[in-house]
């Protein structure tokens, strides 16, 4: 392993647990598009700020983006406070007007720098490494791990120091508010700090990727805790192993390591989802499967008790006779004979089926509702 | 002994909310004593929760003015409980029910303060009080609404407030959730606080609440139930609109006879 590739994983590692934080909150709190709006409008904020400060390494860069992010989030609540257009329009109303217009300027004044509009969609993570900080003349690493590490600091304080508040503003506004926890100040503040995260996330990998590293790993998450801290926690593993392993498929593939990471988010997102133990769609369609059983199996078991002592007992407790009684597919009449059988609750003689003592009493309990 | 505005728990004066340039609440006067377990009634959309909400600060009136214990609410805060409509959070946030009720400790920790085993304490007693001790630790999606309503019941217990407001705790409850709510009313009226909540359910007022305020937009009536509960009244507040009020009426005067 080459110095540049520990220090890419170093840089892709930050990248992904700093999104994934705020990203929970995101998800809890239904604003997953803002991400996206945030992580597009932003590119105006740095070519505003660039044309300010002329210098692409200047942390103005950073300020300028969070206060754009910060005026989607406004504008967004203002267009839709019209009620003339719904959130989701308003969104899609705000981000594109600003992203578009930090475009023209790009193409327009800025198209000798390194501000080029592939590496604001894609970023450049590979070259990270070759961006680097000096003191007194003393190389101390990529510029990139410090400006992520200390937007992961920054995170991680306010996530610990307020993380009462945010979860009672996540939960229940109302209540926030009456208790005197100011919501609304909390709202942009995590706005805020959602759009300096994406700023510093933007660099490396791009506009487009830092929406799935800010909500991949919290979705996963959410299928497999009921616990907040614990669903950051997942969320934070989740991102360091799509950036790890992402980085290496990259290695191996020779491709864009920003696309590997965000496509490692969403693989490990569709894995959750699948085998998910309780959430799952497996689990959940065993689950079905099991409760459709239960209720067949109960429909024969009564059906049996309606006609045992029955004078036709002979003919509608025959094997044979069921499919045209019931309407049901041969088929599963032998798996509920089976399952019931094996269960205890019938016994079988021949094309005869009888109830056992605790097949009756099972469908005697089971008629009450 | 009370000084004269501390008399009222609550005392809303010409209180106008507008939303979306319609009126919502017209020129509404209430007045109520401390110690007395009051219900809001009135036809949906008369404004019952935003009357609340206004009183809790959570919605800027238009006009008008209130005040819990003589002062405004924002200095009174430590004495307000509050119990929302259930549906009004998400019961599929990833925490469980001891967790949601010690948010109603969160007032009195104040700003970073978290809350530490006091909290648990008051927490489980409550859960205790509304017969929810055994799903402490159950994740809020695996509740009935009944559960809840009594989670959220709990979580205002906690608050030790003098003056609770509670947004219809008996819609669409089972009759031991029900049962629960009485019972903490009766406790909470018997330590002297002051209950203020929105009801839908006409034929309980006279059961359960000793005093009745009517709203239609305009606030119709409030007093004892005794003196304003009567046909005329609920007339004004619901128009021809409900036949089944003079099921009630009839049965409230047979009562009197």
């Amino acid at each position: 392993m080459s110095i540049q590739h520990i220090e890419i994983q170093i840089i892709a590692s930050l990248v992904a647990v700093t999104c994934a934080l705020p990203g929970v909150f995101l998800v809890l709190r239904r604003l997953s598009l803002m991400s996206d709006a945030i992580s597009h409008a932003i590119l105006l904020g740095i070519v505003l700020a660039f044309f300010v400060v002329e210098n692409l390494a200047s942390p103005l860069l950073i300020v300028g983006a969070g206060l754009v992010g910060l005026a989607v989030v406004v504008g967004v609540e203002l267009l839709t406070r019209t009620r003339l257009v719904h959130e989701d329009s308003a969104i899609g109303l705000v981000f594109p007007a600003l992203f578009s217009l930090g475009v023209i300027l790009i193409s327009r004044y800025a198209g000798n720098v390194h501000l080029d509009t592939d590496a604001v969609l894609l970023g450049e993570l590979a070259f990270a490494p070759f961006d680097r900080i000096s003191i007194f003349g003393h190389d101390i690493g990529p510029r990139a791990v410090y400006v992520v590490g200390v937007i992961l600091v920054i995170n991680l304080a306010f996530i610990t120091i307020f993380y009462k508040e945010l979860k009672l503003a996540t939960f229940d506004k109302a209540l926030a508010a009456t208790l005197g926890f100011a919501p609304l100040a909390i709202h942009y503040v995590f706005m805020s700090l959602v759009s300096v995260t994406a700023v510093g996330a933007f660099d490396t990998v791009g506009s487009v990727l830092v929406v799935a590293l800010m909500i991949a790993p919290p979705a996963a998450a959410y299928l497999l805790t009921d616990t907040l801290w614990i669903m950051l926690l997942l969320s934070a593993v989740f991102g360091l192993i799509s950036a790890l392993s992402g980085f290496w498929l990259s290695v191996a593939f020779d491709a864009s390591i920003a696309g590997f990471m965000a496509t490692m988010s969403g693989v490990m997102f569709l894995v959750v989802l699948l085998v998910a133990p309780k959430r799952g769609l497996v689990s959940k369609l065993l689950t079905r499967r099991k409760q459709k059983r239960e209720i067949a199996t109960t429909m024969l078991l009564v059906h049996l008790l309606h006609h045992e002592n029955a004078k036709n007992a002979n003919i509608e407790c025959n094997v044979s006779n069921l499919p045209e009684h019931l309407h049901w597919h041969r088929s599963m009449i032998n798996r509920i004979i089976q399952f019931a059988q094996k269960s205890g609750f019938l016994s079988r003689s021949g094309e005869l089926l009888a109830l056992t003592d605790s097949g009756r009493k099972r469908a005697q309990e089971d008629m009450i509702y | 002994m009370l000084t004269r505005e501390q008399e009222y728990a609550v005392e809303v004066e010409d209180l106008t909310v507008i939303y979306h340039e319609k009126p919502v609440l017209w020129d509404v006067d209430l007045r109520v004593p401390t110690g007395v377990v009051m219900a809001i009634v009135g036809p949906n959309g008369s404004g019952k929760t935003t009357l609340i909400k206004t009183i809790l600060g959570l919605i800027k009136p238009a006009a008008g003015h209130v005040s819990i214990l003589g002062r405004s609410y924002n200095q009174r805060r430590q004495v307000v409980g509050y119990v929302p409509q259930r549906n009004s959070v998400d019961w599929d946030f990833p925490t469980t029910v001891l967790d949601v009720v010690m948010m109603g400790r969160y007032g009195a920790l104040g700003w970073i303060r978290r809350p530490g085993k006091a909290e648990k304490q008051q927490a489980h007693e409550a859960l205790e009080k509304v017969g929810m001790s055994k799903f402490a630790h159950r994740q809020i999606s695996q509740l009935s609404g009944g559960q809840q309503q009594r989670v959220f019941l709990a979580r205002a217990l906690v608050q030790d407030a003098l003056i609770y407001f509670m947004d219809e705790p008996f819609q669409g409850v089972d009759a031991v959730t029900e049962r629960a709510i009485i019972t903490i009313l009766k406790e909470l009226k018997a330590l002297g606080k002051t209950l203020i909540v929105v009801h839908h359910d006409l034929q309980t007022v006279t059961e359960y609440f000793d005093w009745v305020m009517m709203l239609n937009v305009r606030a119709i009536a409030y007093g004892p139930v005794k003196d304003v509960f009567n046909e005329q009244k609920l007339q004004m507040t619901y128009g021809g609109r409900t036949p089944f009020l003079n099921v009630v009426v009839a049965e409230k005067n047979a009562g009197n006879m």
